[in-house]
């Protein structure tokens, strides 16, 4: 067995080497039928932090994954990636274009649609992962596994986006007031 | 519709080995990390796969950051290479890894780098590579330099390489610094005090490697990197959901 290696910060430079121009498409710039994931990232002060970055994985709407460990097999759609990348502005704002995911099997159960969440920063020497779960998917969210599994309604609100004009809205909270549930992977 | 699927393995969670989110020997630190106890996230299909990023996100020069610009950039030519493992020494192979750094003299090509050290027109500091069938990369590139910051009273970060990786799944993502043999600095660099286990910190330090260093050309430094290990069944507590608090 060998032993991990540690993680450690991305630092204040991580623009140099983390973004993509193509980042942000998790689906293809200007493809039918996607949604603009947006939201900020803030600190226990309320200020936004303007040196994270965002990265996003998901299934399809089908709730499919483009992967062979899938034991359903991989299922490949095309100008989908799957996979989301944005630095935050200097207010705080990031924004992934993509498509709503469907259902994804558990066990146990079956999943709501959901987004896996990365959030890198500096100040942050490991990554913080979240879920963002959708308004409109109140019976799917209700026997949600992991949305269940949190203590009160004030937790399952922080992992909850809201709708808007052109898809979704997801603030990220890292500290205090209305702090976002972040996972232990 | 999503139908019932056999649970899968996840992925070995590697407690004690990554530093704290909260470590107030790295002031920013103080109002970027949460409060309240991470929640246990059961390793299921969205974190057991991952986007199997390749040869499509990497140029043909990418691996070389002394070949980006008209002339070369000032400093010592380094090789650095090494293979991505995952816990079980298994090869990770045809993996993203993204390299980023400052230049000889410890300045970054960054708007929010300002310390009187000149940039080198002749270096941006990015890397990409793909890691081979046996999980092998390499990348040619200058020594980066020590650089002060305003964390504590003379405070210098240790010459270092930010390294991204991906291995399959997402559980697997990783972010890390890979630093250089004897360095006098570690013992005032709060990213490296940060992390609990001292036998962990040496594992960020690469090894000088006489037999790939290049005869009047460039010092070679090996590091691997070894991101989690799969599971070989499903654990119990994947599927019972217990939080950790």
């Amino acid at each position: 067995m060998e032993p991990t290696t540690p993680s450690q910060t991305v630092g204040p430079y991580l623009h140099i080497g983390l973004p993509w121009p193509d980042g942000p498409f998790a689906l293809r710039e200007g493809a039918p039928g996607g949604v603009w994931l947006r939201g900020t990232v803030t600190d226990g002060a309320g200020a936004p932090v303007a040196d994270a970055l965002i990265e996003t994985w998901q299934a399809d709407p089908e709730g499919r994954f483009d992967h062979p460990d899938d034991p359903r097999g991989a299922v490949r759609r095309e100008g989908f990636r799957g996979f989301g990348r944005c630095p935050t502005d200097g207010e705080g704002r990031w924004g992934v274009y993509t498509l709503k995911p469907g259902p994804v099997p558990g066990p146990p159960g079956v999943q709501a649609p959901h987004i896996d969440v990365s959030v890198f920063a500096r100040g942050m020497l490991h990554r913080t992962v979240t879920r963002v779960y959708f308004p409109d998917e109140a019976e799917a969210n209700a026997v949600d596994p992991v949305l269940s599994s949190l203590d009160s309604p004030e937790e399952r609100a922080t992992l909850i986006a809201q709708e808007t004009e052109d898809g979704y809205r997801f603030d990220i909270r890292l500290q205090g007031e209305g702090e976002t549930v972040f996972f232990d992977i | 519709m999503a139908e019932d699927a056999p649970a899968v393995p996840g992925y070995r969670r590697d407690p004690g080995v990554h530093p704290p989110l909260d470590y107030p020997g790295y002031k920013s630190t103080g109002l970027r990390h949460p409060e309240r106890p991470l929640k246990v996230l059961p390793h299921l299909l969205t974190e057991v796969t991952g986007p199997l990023l390749g040869e499509d996100r990497v140029g043909p020069l990418d691996h070389d950051l002394t070949r980006r610009h008209e002339g070369e950039p000032m400093g010592q030519r380094i090789i650095v290479h090494g293979r991505v493992l995952d816990a079980d020494g298994r090869p990770v192979p045809h993996t993203l890894v993204e390299i980023w750094q400052a230049n000889a003299g410890g300045r970054y090509r960054h708007k929010g780098d300002n310390w009187p050290c000149p940039l080198d027109p002749n270096f941006t500091g990015v890397g990409r590579t793909v890691t081979d069938g046996q999980g092998r990369y390499s990348f040619t590139t200058i020594r980066p330099g020590a650089y002060p910051w305003k964390n504590h009273d003379n405070a210098w970060r240790p010459a270092h390489i930010h390294f991204s990786l991906f291995g399959r799944a997402f559980t697997q993502r990783l972010v890390t610094q890979m630093y250089f043999p004897g360095d006098p600095l570690f013992f005032q660099d709060p990213m490296w005090n940060s992390i609990p286990d001292p036998a962990a910190r040496e594992r960020l330090v690469a090894r000088y490697d006489h037999e790939r260093t290049e005869p009047e050309w460039a010092l070679a430094y090996a590091w691997d990197i070894v991101l989690r290990g799969r599971a070989s069944t499903v654990f119990e507590h994947e599927l019972a959901l217990e939080d950790d608090d």
